[in-house]
C-alpha cells in the first residue's frame, strides 16, 4: 500500500483532494463558475466569442411550454436534449430521427412525446442539477458524427476532453462510447478513454473501466495510434476557453462534427482525474511546468506552442 | 500565505480546547471515565377519597431531597384541584384543595428519584434544638429511672442508645420501661418512648418513616426508624437492636409523629405508594453528576441546564463526532454516500433501533421504498409529488414494519418509527436516480457505503466513554474543530484513489 502510494507520488498523479485544494479553490474564481456551470450561459458567451458550439433549438424553462412541445420539435429531424445544469453527462437524451410521430434514441429505441415530456419535466425540477435547484431543459443541434472514429465508436458520439490549465492544454483524451456505456461518452459510464498526444494529436494508451485495452470492445479495432482530425483547432479552441471563461483550471469537451467541424460541447470547472489513467500519466508534473513557464506565455500562440513542446510524448 | 493563517486558527483553537479540557481534569476535578451508573426510581403517590360535596382539603407528606437521594423531576396530576406544597420542620406537604367535590376521585404524586453513589452526606453545620415536652411527674420520674438504669451500663453515647432499647424492648423486665411504653407496647410506642427519655439527656432524636426502594412494588408499606443528632448529622437506629446503622434503600418521607396523610371534607378511601426501579440509564447519570460537581461551575456548564436539555444536548454533542467521521471517512478514505450527512442522522437514529436492527429495517425500509419508487416512474410522475408518494409511502411502510414486528414479538421493530423519514425518502430518490442513470452496482455499492458510514459513525456516537467525554468536555470539540479545518486543506490522495489509479504505479513521469 505504502509502495503504491510512493510511486502514486512519484508518477505525480493529482487525487480529488489536491485538485480541489491547489487547483480549483486557487485558480477557479466562485463568481465564474456560473458561467460554465449553466451550460445557456456558456452557449452565450461562446456565441459573443465567436467560438463554434451546436446550435440551440430551443430552451424551455416553464412546465407549460411541454404543451407545445410537439410544435418545437417539428422543424428538426434529430436533436439533443440536456439540462442545463447537468453533470457528467446525466439528463442527456439524443434523438436521431422520427417514426410515425415516435422519437428514436441514439440507442435504436423508440420514445413517445409523453416519454420526451417526462423526461424535461424531471430535468426542470432539477433532478439532474446540481444542488437539485430547479433548472431548464436545452435543446441543441445533434452533432454529425465524424468518420474519422467510426471504426472505434459504438453508437454515441466521441468527444475530445482537454485539461487546459491557465490556457495552456495540458493533457488530452478522447472518450469513445462503448456498448456498455449506452453510446454515452462517460468513462465512468463504460466508455473508453483513450489518451491523446498533446503535440500530434494521435491517440496513445486506452483504458476500459480503469484497465488499459488496446481494442475497442464491441468493433473490435485498435484504438491507439488513431490520428485526430483538426488537431490545431482543437487545441486553439481548448486554449482560447482561458480568455472565454477565466477559469485557470478547467476541462474543455469539444465534439468534431462531420459538416461543422470541432465544436464546443461545454466547459467543465471540476475536470474530472480519469484523464490521467486514459493517459497513463500523472497531471502535477505538466501542471507545474505551466507554473514554472506562466511569466513567459503571453498569448494564446506561445502557450499552444509551449503546449505541443513540453508535452510531447511521442517522438 | 493563507496556510500559515490556518496552521495558526488550529493550534489556537487546539490549545484553547486542550488547555480548558486539563485544567477541567487536574485542577477542578472532572473525570474522563462515565461514573457508575446510580439507581432510578420512579414513586407513585394515589390519594382516593370520596367527596361529600363540600370544599376538601388533602395534605400528604411527600419527598423531599435527602442525602443520598435526589428528586429529579416530580409531577402532580390533580385536575381542578389547588395546589400549594410547603416545607415545614424539615418536612415536605402537598397541599390540594377544592371548594366543591363530590364522588370518587383520585389525586397523584410522582417523583423519580435518584440515588448519589459517590456523594459524601452535607454536615448540618447546626445542632437541633432538643424538643421540650411537658411532662407529669410520674413519667418524669419513670424517665429519670431508666435514665440512671442505662447510664451505668453504657460509656458513650452509641452504648446510651443501645443499651436504652433494649431496655424498652425488654420492657416487662425494666418497670420504669413499662411505665413510660403504658399497655401494649408497640414500635411506634417505643420510638416515642425513646425520643422522650433521649431528648431528657440532651441527644436530638426524632422519628422517620420512609419506603424501602429496594423491591418493585404497586403497594408500598411505610417503615419507621428512629433517628439520634451526634457529630453533625443524624443516625439511623435500628429501633429493635438499639444498632445504629445505614439503611441502604430507605428514603424518608416524613419525619416526627403523625400521618402521612390529612383529609378534610371528604371521605377518605385510601392511599396507594407504588415503587418502580426505572430502566431508563442515561438521564440520571446527567443528573448524577451535575449534584456532585460544586454548583459554582455548574453555572458556567452544560449541567446548568435543565436535566431535559442536558439529555438532548449529549445526544447533540455527539454529532460533531459523526461528522469528523465523515469527513475522514470522505476526504481521507474515499467513501461515496448519499447525501453528505446522511449517514450520521441514520446513525442517530440507530441509537434507537442499535445496529443489527438498524441496519436490517434500513435495507427493508430502502428496498421496498426503491421499488414501489421504480413503479411511479412508470407513471411519469412529476418530481415534488413524487417526492411527497414516496415519503408518504415511507410512512406508511414504517408504520406496517411496526404493526407486523410487534405482532411477531419483535419489539425492537417499533423504533423504525425514529428514522428520519424525510432523510429515507431522499436517499431513495437518489438512489433510484444513480440505479438509472450509472446502472445498479453503483447504487448499491453508494448505498452499502452510506450503511457502512452510518454503521461506523453510530459505533462511536454511541460509545459511551466518548459520550461521557464530550458531554463533560464539551471544549475538546474545538480540537475536532481544529483538526477539521486542517483536513480541510489534506491534498493527499485518497486511499480509494490509490486504487482507482494504481494502474499508473509504473508510469514514468513523462515531463
Amino acid at each position: 500500500m505504502f509502495k503504491l502510494l510512493q510511486q502514486l507520488r512519484q508518477a505525480g498523479v493529482l487525487g480529488i483532494n489536491q485538485r480541489n485544494c491547489e487547483y480549483t479553490l486557487v485558480y477557479n474564481q466562485r463568481k465564474l463558475y456560473p458561467l460554465v456551470d449553466d451550460k445557456l450561459k456558456t452557449k452565450q458567451l461562446a456565441r459573443q466569442a465567436r467560438i463554434d458550439i451546436p446550435d440551440l433549438y430551443a430552451v424551455i424553462e416553464f412546465e407549460r411550454q411541454l404543451a407545445d412541445l410537439p410544435e418545437i420539435l417539428e422543424n428538426y429531424a434529430d436533436f439533443v436534449i440536456k439540462p442545463a445544469h447537468g453533470s457528467g453527462g446525466d439528463g442527456i437524451i439524443v434523438i436521431v430521427g422520427k417514426h410515425k410521430g415516435m422519437y428514436r434514441k441514439a440507442n435504436g429505441q423508440l420514445v413517445d412525446i409523453v416519454a420526451l415530456r417526462h423526461h424535461i419535466s424531471n430535468v426542470m425540477s432539477g433532478i439532474y442539477s446540481l444542488g437539485g435547484q430547479p433548472d431548464k431543459a436545452l435543446i441543441e443541434y445533434r452533432v454529425k458524427f465524424d468518420p474519422v472514429f467510426e471504426h472505434i465508436s459504438f453508437q454515441g458520439i466521441p468527444d475530445i476532453r482537454i485539461v487546459v490549465f491557465l490556457g495552456v492544454p495540458v493533457m488530452a483524451m478522447v472518450r469513445l462510447p462503448t456498448r456498455l456505456s449506452d453510446g454515452r461518452a462517460n468513462l465512468h459510464q463504460g466508455a473508453i478513454g483513450a489518451g491523446i498526444d498533446i503535440a500530434t494529436g494521435k491517440t496513445l494508451t486506452a483504458v476500459l473501466s480503469n484497465k488499459i485495452v488496446t481494442e475497442h470492445p464491441d468493433t473490435g479495432n485498435n484504438v491507439m495510434d488513431v490520428e485526430v482530425p483538426h488537431w490545431d483547432k482543437l487545441l486553439y479552441l481548448a486554449a482560447s476557453c482561458y480568455e472565454l471563461t477565466g477559469l485557470g483550471y478547467q476541462g474543455v469537451d469539444i465534439v468534431l462534427d462531420r459538416d461543422l467541424g470541432p465544436l464546443i460541447l461545454e466547459i467543465n470547472a471540476r475536470p474530472g482525474l480519469n484523464i490521467q489513467i486514459a493517459n497513463h500519466a500523472g497531471l502535477l508534473p505538466r501542471l507545474n511546468r505551466v507554473k514554472q513557464a506562466q511569466a513567459i506565455l503571453a498569448d494564446i500562440d506561445d502557450r499552444i506552442r509551449f503546449a505541443r513542446q513540453a508535452f510531447s510524448v511521442l517522438h | 500565505m493563507d496556510k500559515r493563517h490556518l496552521f495558526w486558527l488550529v493550534g489556537t483553537l487546539t490549545s484553547i480546547g486542550l488547555v480548558i479540557a486539563i485544567f477541567k481534569w487536574l485542577v477542578l476535578g472532572f473525570s474522563f471515565h462515565p461514573e457508575a451508573i446510580s439507581d432510578l426510581w420512579e414513586i407513585e403517590f394515589k390519594v382516593q377519597f370520596q367527596g361529600k360535596g363540600g370544599p376538601v382539603k388533602i395534605e400528604i407528606y411527600i419527598p423531599s431531597n435527602v442525602h443520598p437521594y435526589t428528586i429529579v423531576d416530580e409531577n402532580f396530576v390533580s385536575r381542578g384541584f389547588g395546589l400549594t406544597t410547603i416545607r415545614k420542620k424539615g418536612n415536605r406537604r402537598a397541599i390540594w384543595s377544592k371548594r366543591e367535590s363530590s364522588g370518587i376521585q383520585g389525586l397523584y404524586y410522582r417523583a423519580a428519584i435518584q440515588k448519589l453513589t459517590s456523594a459524601q452526606q452535607p454536615a448540618s453545620i447546626k445542632t437541633p434544638k432538643v424538643e421540650q415536652f411537658e411532662l407529669d411527674d410520674v413519667t418524669k420520674a419513670a424517665a429519670e429511672g431508666l435514665i440512671a438504669d442505662i447510664r451505668v451500663h453504657s460509656a458513650d453515647t452509641d452504648t446510651l442508645v443501645a443499651q436504652l432499647m433494649q431496655q424498652l424492648s425488654l420492657a416487662e423486665q425494666n418497670s420504669n420501661a413499662a411505665l413510660l411504653l403504658g399497655s401494649k407496647p408497640d414500635l411506634e410506642k417505643r420510638i416515642d418512648a425513646a425520643i422522650l427519655v433521649l431528648n431528657l439527656i440532651d441527644i436530638p432524636a426524632r422519628v422517620v418513616h420512609g419506603i424501602d426502594l429496594d423491591t418493585t412494588t404497586r403497594d408500598a408499606r411505610f417503615s419507621t426508624w428512629l433517628q439520634i443528632h451526634k457529630e453533625l448529622r443524624w443516625w439511623y437506629i435500628n429501633p429493635d437492636t438499639g444498632q445504629q446503622v445505614e439503611p441502604e434503600s430507605f428514603i424518608p418521607i416524613w419525619y416526627g409523629k403523625d400521618e402521612i396523610l390529612h383529609v378534610k371534607g371528604a371521605r377518605k378511601q385510601g392511599l396507594r405508594i407504588s415503587v418502580r426501579k426505572s430502566t431508563q440509564s442515561s438521564l440520571q447519570a446527567a443528573t448524577l453528576r451535575g449534584e456532585i460537581i460544586s454548583p459554582q461551575l455548574l453555572s458556567f456548564s452544560l449541567f446548568s441546564l435543565p436535566v431535559q436539555n442536558q439529555e438532548v444536548y449529549r445526544i447533540l454533542l455527539t454529532i460533531p463526532l459523526g461528522a469528523f467521521l465523515l469527513v475522514i471517512l470522505r476526504n481521507v478514505v474515499g467513501v461515496k454516500t448519499f447525501g453528505t450527512f446522511m449517514p450520521v442522522l441514520i446513525a442517530l437514529s440507530f441509537r434507537e433501533t442499535q445496529l443489527i436492527w438498524g441496519v436490517m429495517l434500513f435495507c427493508i425500509v430502502i428496498a421496498s421504498g426503491l421499488a414501489i419508487r421504480f413503479y411511479l416512474e412508470q407513471l411519469k410522475l412529476l418530481l415534488v409529488p413524487r417526492l411527497g408518494a414516496v415519503l408518504i409511502i415511507v410512512i406508511l411502510l414504517m408504520a406496517a414494519i411496526s404493526i407486523l414486528s410487534h405482532k411477531l414479538g419483535l419489539e425492537r421493530g417499533l423504533s423504525v418509527a425514529l428514522f428520519p423519514m424525510v432523510i429515507m425518502t431522499m436517499t431513495i430518490e437518489r438512489m433510484s436516480i444513480v440505479w438509472e442513470e450509472r446502472g445498479a452496482t453503483e447504487a448499491i455499492q453508494q448505498g452499502i457505503g452510506s450503511l457502512l458510514v452510518a454503521a461506523i459513525a453510530f459505533l462511536f456516537m454511541s460509545n459511551v466513554y466518548l459520550e461521557h467525554v464530550l458531554f463533560v468536555f464539551p471544549e475538546l470539540l474545538l480540537v475536532i474543530l481544529a483538526i477539521t479545518l486542517l483536513l480541510g486543506r489534506y491534498s493527499g490522495l485518497r486511499l480509494l484513489e490509490i486504487r482507482r489509479f494504481r494502474a499508473l504505479a509504473d508510469s514514468k513521469s513523462d515531463v
